[in-house]
């Protein structure tokens, strides 16, 4: 278990020893004890069958009455209820320093300091040959910028930060908040009910758009921050709270009979069907936005980010112009394949003569009960509707190129 | 035609001598199997019937292997289905098929993860569990009644003897547990 310390300041050129803890802790051996998080008991508790996962115990599902991959997921989606998922392993950082702006639009692509006070996005941060390090969702907090970085990676990230750091010239300090907070994500049609409950009489969720975050009091807890973002195409939201708040603030949402506490296993499933990434397995170093499908986190076309690039790699990813560079590989949804594909399945043409790519992440969809599957392919061959081969237990299926998501997105829009 | 009484009386000779024989082997059998001391669920009747005995065996990689003459009906246990959870897909082989002992003939999946299931000995497959392509969450409810997987037809006998009791599996399940 982590010494649980307060806010771990990183100031750029001094290179505190707390600093260097984390960076040495970069991957978790099969030696190092797994990490808990304050709901480790709340999750036994509740049935929590826990596993190991980006260094911590977490629970992949519960054995419960309304547990289990299947029923967590479907759960998820329904009318009026929510899942609650433990994400507190995942790294949260707090940018301070005037040129905190100029230095983020460095490492991640994106218009960070175009964002609106409150507002956030999704971006990458990326290494020198345009590969992504890590996905991240980046929210302008006023007086700080707020950041929150993949489980596995975190500490991997926060090395090359450092890295990056100490080449700027500028104002700015990175601040990890390692076990000072823990992060929850309600996510669900009856999400935005259910946490309202929990927030102070005048906040007006129907007025808060999807990828806005703020601070707030919740649960009469203060310091606690809530963006409206999520992991599974649904409505819903990320809660970060004080770690000694976080086992009453996760027991009250539990108790509301609509809410489900839920595991690693429904999270995946879910999130594929979104057609959402996982770092790790449809995104890697070796990737760049282009073939990830993710060139609008780069801002359109005619936007400034794009013709300035500025961020590491960009010059292999963007032409002079800010256009796009051409790329032999996308990322594609597959469907139509009678058994699940999993990650490492190869794809093969229609004819399944050659190979011209490769399954990342694969599932049998709850809600669609058919399989889905993400992948990379040759870009001539990545069109929707293209017929392809999977190779699966040795036997050629026929499938094809899918659009994504897989199951329609239901992000908040405030109404007009 | 027998209506002959004299045929009928030969016949019943016959049929008694058939069925000694039979029991002498079904009983040779079952001492053999008395000493792997599997499971023995015996029935018997009136004479002139044989003596039915079924034998269930176990492996290590949680298939059963319940055997009834030289059929063979595989499954996987109900281990095995909690250990999985929910199950969303069985890949099956097709009737006629071969397999050696200890070979992969299909696999089981939950959302998260497949399974490659295992043959407990050798043999060609007779018949497939088609309820299991249209409905295949009955082996979480079922896995060690009807949601059997295949029928073998059972090649060499003695590969039996390589298999766990119900005894020696529960034993190992145990040790697993952990």
């Amino acid at each position: 278990m982590l010494k649980s310390a307060t806010s771990t300041l990183l100031r750029r050129g001094i290179k505190p020893t707390t600093a260097a803890a984390a960076t040495t802790r970069s991957f978790a051996s099969s030696d190092e004890p797994l990490v808990k998080t304050a709901l480790y008991n709340l999750h036994k508790d509740l049935g929590g069958d826990m596993v190991p996962f980006a260094g911590y115990e977490l629970p992949v599902l519960y054995k419960a009455e309304n547990g289990g991959v299947m029923k967590e997921h479907l759960w998820c989606r329904a009318d009026n209820k929510s899942a609650l998922f433990d994400v507190s392993h995942m790294g949260q950082i707090r940018w301070h320093g005037k040129d905190r702006a100029a230095f983020l639009e460095k490492i991640v692509v994106g218009d960070i300091a175009g964002l609106k006070e409150g507002s956030g996005c999704l971006s990458l941060v990326t290494n020198e040959t345009g590969g992504i390090i890590d996905d991240t969702v980046i929210t302008n907090a006023g007086e700080y910028i707020y950041m929150v970085v993949n489980g596995a990676t975190k500490f991997g990230d926060m090395k090359h930060f450092q890295e990056q750091l100490d080449k700027f010239d500028g104002d700015v300090t990175m601040e990890y908040l390692e076990d000072s907070m823990q992060l929850l994500a309600l996510q669900g049609p009856g999400a935005a009910e259910a946490v309202s409950k929990l927030l102070p009489s005048g906040f007006d969720l129907t007025k808060m758009a999807f990828m806005t975050g703020v601070e707030t009091t919740l649960d009469g807890v203060d310091g606690c921050r809530i963006t409206r973002c999520g992991y599974t195409g649904e409505d819903g939201f990320e809660i970060a709270m004080p770690t000694e708040n976080t086992v009453s603030i996760a027991s009250k949402l539990i108790s509301d009979p609509t809410v489900n506490p839920t595991g690693l296993g429904a999270r995946d499933s879910l999130r594929l069907e979104a057609g959402l990434c996982l770092y790790g397995h449809d995104l890697n170093e070796t990737i760049n936005p282009v073939q990830a499908a993710l060139a609008w986190t780069m801002g359109g076309p005619k936007g400034r980010r794009r013709k300035e690039g500025g961020f590491l790699g960009a010059e292999h990813i963007l032409k002079p112009d800010g256009k796009l560079q051409k790329v032999v590989k996308k990322r594609v949804g597959i469907k139509g394949m009678k058994a699940p594909a999993r990650e490492g399945a190869e794809i093969y043409d229609a004819a399944g003569e050659n190979k011209i790519g490769e399954v990342t992440s694969g599932t049998f969809s709850p809600c669609l009960k058919v399989p889905i599957a993400m992948g990379y392919v040759e870009t001539p061959l990545s069109k929707k509707g293209t017929e392809i081969s999977i190779k699966i237990r040795g036997k050629m299926q026929k499938a094809e190129i899918s659009p994504m998501p897989f199951v329609e997105s239901r992000y908040y829009r405030v109404p007009e | 035609k027998i209506h002959n009484p004299q045929f009928r009386r030969h016949l019943h000779t016959i049929t008694m001598a058939s069925a000694s024989v039979l029991f002498i082997n079904t009983a040779r059998r079952s001492i053999a199997h008395a000493l792997r001391s599997p499971t023995i669920m015996s029935s018997s009747s009136t004479i002139g019937s044989s003596i039915r005995l079924m034998s269930t065996y176990y492996t290590p990689a949680h298939e059963y292997c319940k055997v009834d003459g030289n059929v063979a009906t595989i499954g996987i246990t109900d281990f095995a289905q909690a250990a999985l959870g929910d199950i969303v897909f069985v890949d099956l082989p097709e009737p006629d098929d071969d397999f050696e002992a200890k070979e992969s003939f299909g696999s089981v999946e939950s959302v998260k993860a497949a399974s490659d299931v295992y043959a407990p000995i050798s043999g060609k497959v007779l018949e497939v569990n088609e309820a299991l392509t249209d409905d295949p969450g009955m082996v979480n409810t079922n896995a060690e009644d009807s949601a059997w997987f295949i029928k073998l037809e059972v090649g060499d006998e003695s590969e039996l003897g390589e298999l766990m009791s119900a005894d020696q599996y529960k034993e190992h399940c145990e040790k697993e547990a952990h």
